[in-house]
């Protein structure tokens, strides 16, 4: 079944992608995807840029409500997910614990809803 | 009562609950087989205590106190169900009633029952250490959830579903017959080390859960050594963990840095500890019996020499992990049987020793590729070892080791 780990970072998580090729944050990265790729799990994901590239749209009274910035206010934001196929919850904590960013900001796992997606598909 | 008294009295419940809370549960659950309702009496119990001790005192015998109390609560339990099948273990609790009435400190010790029953091969095996955290050490699913990672809703339906199917499914609460004893006790020390291992790999020394699981599982070491002294490898697995536990303070530099083995400051591991685990793996090389965990015991007591010579004897820690090989081939025995033959022959006899390891199964085993990483790094092989690094720092769940690995691969 397929989980999705949502990355949540700090600040300094997000500063980090501006450092060059040698940073340890990067480097934790750049193995974590190596080590999903080669145990064979990975389906897909993107990083995200940093939150303040965020808009956030609602429809209010019919009228479009635009506001700058990320929909939460919280310390950490979404910086990016990765969808994982694994025979478990139990795999997917597994791989939540290795990611970087778990050390020092959060990692949301939560099954891919197929039922839903059923629904919506048809 | 002053607040100071108030406190000293609070402390004395924690200490008797921490002390006696297995014994009580393993007792009150031994006939009726129910464990969540023995513990359920017993919360009952201590939350009595908290309100009835700080005004009339701590009583003489606080352990005899709790188990009466606990007693008439699971007594209204069960006339409350008014079920049908409540007779026998029913009638046999209630007509042991009068006696309990008259209770000296003397009941049964029956936990050593309830650790066989935590590890009984009709439960889930991913559920013995935490049915033994909370029924014999009463830790709260929400404490066993961290460790175990994950929420404690789910832990909690875990926990149910195991007691419901040890209530339910006829497992008998005893000691096994000498003919199964063997396996059944391994099944016992596997879930203990598991305890131990959770704190042992949660090494960030943030949050305090791991050291305390790790404090758990040396306390049930304990708890099992007193209720069956006689067993080899019960001196093994606590004399093994006793060695890790020496080495805690070392393991990381002040800065949070992950320290390796070999770069310890000896100076800094537990005398004392050291001591005791030699007296223990003394005590089981004397049972005559090897086993695994003496084995596992004995790899750290060559570590542990260090400390005097100032030197590492690998080709003995090679020779043990040889025979422990034989006795229990996991990922771990032969990752560290190459490791030490490695550094014991070279990283070509290492490297060798891991590539008999199949592929397939280390894909997300950590410690495989840093040893890997580490012998091919030495061979001079930079672009493969940087590899191997990868993987390692991808599947490292440390901070501090991934820095660590992060530095080394350069």
């Amino acid at each position: 079944m397929q989980f999705a780990l949502l990355v949540f970072e700090s600040p300094v998580a997000f500063a980090a992608r501006n450092s060059d090729e040698s940073d340890a944050y990067l480097g934790a990265w750049r193995a974590y995807h190596k080590a999903l790729l080669e145990a064979g799990v990975l389906v897909g994901g993107n990083p995200l840029q940093a939150p303040e590239t965020a808009t956030t749209v609602r429809i209010k009274d019919g009228k479009r409500n635009v506001q700058d910035g990320p929909f939460a206010d919280t310390k950490e934001q979404l910086g990016g997910f990765t969808i994982l196929e694994l025979p478990s919850l139990d795999a997917a904590l597994d791989w939540a614990a290795r990611c970087p960013a778990a050390s020092s900001g959060a990692v949301e796992v939560r099954p891919v809803s197929v039922e839903y997606l059923r629904k919506v598909t048809g | 009562m002053t607040g100071s008294g108030q406190e000293s009295t609070h402390r004395t419940i924690e200490r008797v609950a921490r002390e006696s809370y297995g014994r009580l549960v393993a007792y009150l659950s031994s006939h009726t087989r129910d464990v969540a309702s023995a513990e359920d009496a017993l919360s009952n119990a201590l939350i009595a205590a908290l309100t009835a001790w700080p005004q009339s005192g701590v009583p003489q015998n606080p352990e005899a106190w709790l188990l009466t109390s606990a007693r008439h609560s699971l007594i209204d339990h069960i006339r409350h169900q008014r079920v049908a099948e409540t007779s026998e273990p029913t009638v046999l609790l209630l007509r042991e009633e009068p006696k309990m009435m008259t209770l000296s400190a003397d009941f049964p010790d029956e936990r050593l029952k309830l650790l066989f029953v935590c590890a009984h091969p009709a439960i889930d095996p991913a559920m013995h250490t935490p049915l033994m955290l909370q029924s014999v050490l009463g830790l709260d699913a929400m404490r066993i959830a961290h460790a175990f990672l994950v929420s404690p809703t789910t832990m909690g339906q875990r926990l149910v579903r195991a007691k419901t199917k040890i209530r339910d499914a006829g497992i008998q609460f005893e000691v096994p017959q000498e003919r199964e004893l063997p396996q059944r006790l391994d099944a016992v020390l596997e879930a203990i080390y598991a305890a131990f291992g959770i704190g042992w790999d949660d090494m960030a020394g943030v949050d305090q859960r791991g050291r305390n699981l790790a404090e758990e599982a040396i306390w049930l070491a304990r708890v099992l050594l007193e209720l069956m002294p006689g067993e080899a490898e019960v001196h093994g697995l606590l004399a093994l963990m006793l060695y890790c536990e020496a080495r805690r303070s070392a393991r990381r530099g002040p800065d949070g840095r992950y320290i390796p083995l070999l770069e310890q400051n000896h100076g800094l591991w537990s005398r004392p500890l050291i001591e005791e685990a030699e007296q223990q793996l003394a005590q089981a090389a004397s049972r005559g019996r090897a086993g695994r965990f003496q084995l596992e015991a004995a790899i750290q007591s060559v570590h542990a020499e260090r400390a005097r010579t100032g030197r590492t004897e690998w080709s003995a820690i090679a020779m043990f992990y040889e025979q422990l090989a034989f006795i229990s081939p996991t990922l771990g025995t032969h990752t560290g049987h190459a490791a030490a033959v490695g550094k014991a022959n070279g990283p070509e006899a290492g490297l060798a020793v891991l590539d008999r390891i199949h592929r397939d199964d280390v894909s997300t085993y950590q410690p495989y590729w840093a040893v890997r990483a580490h012998l091919l790094q030495l061979q001079g092989k930079t672009s493969e070892a940087a590899d191997a690094f990868d993987r390692a720092i991808g599947l490292a769940e440390d901070e501090a080791v991934r820095q660590f690995l992060l530095q080394r691969r350069g």
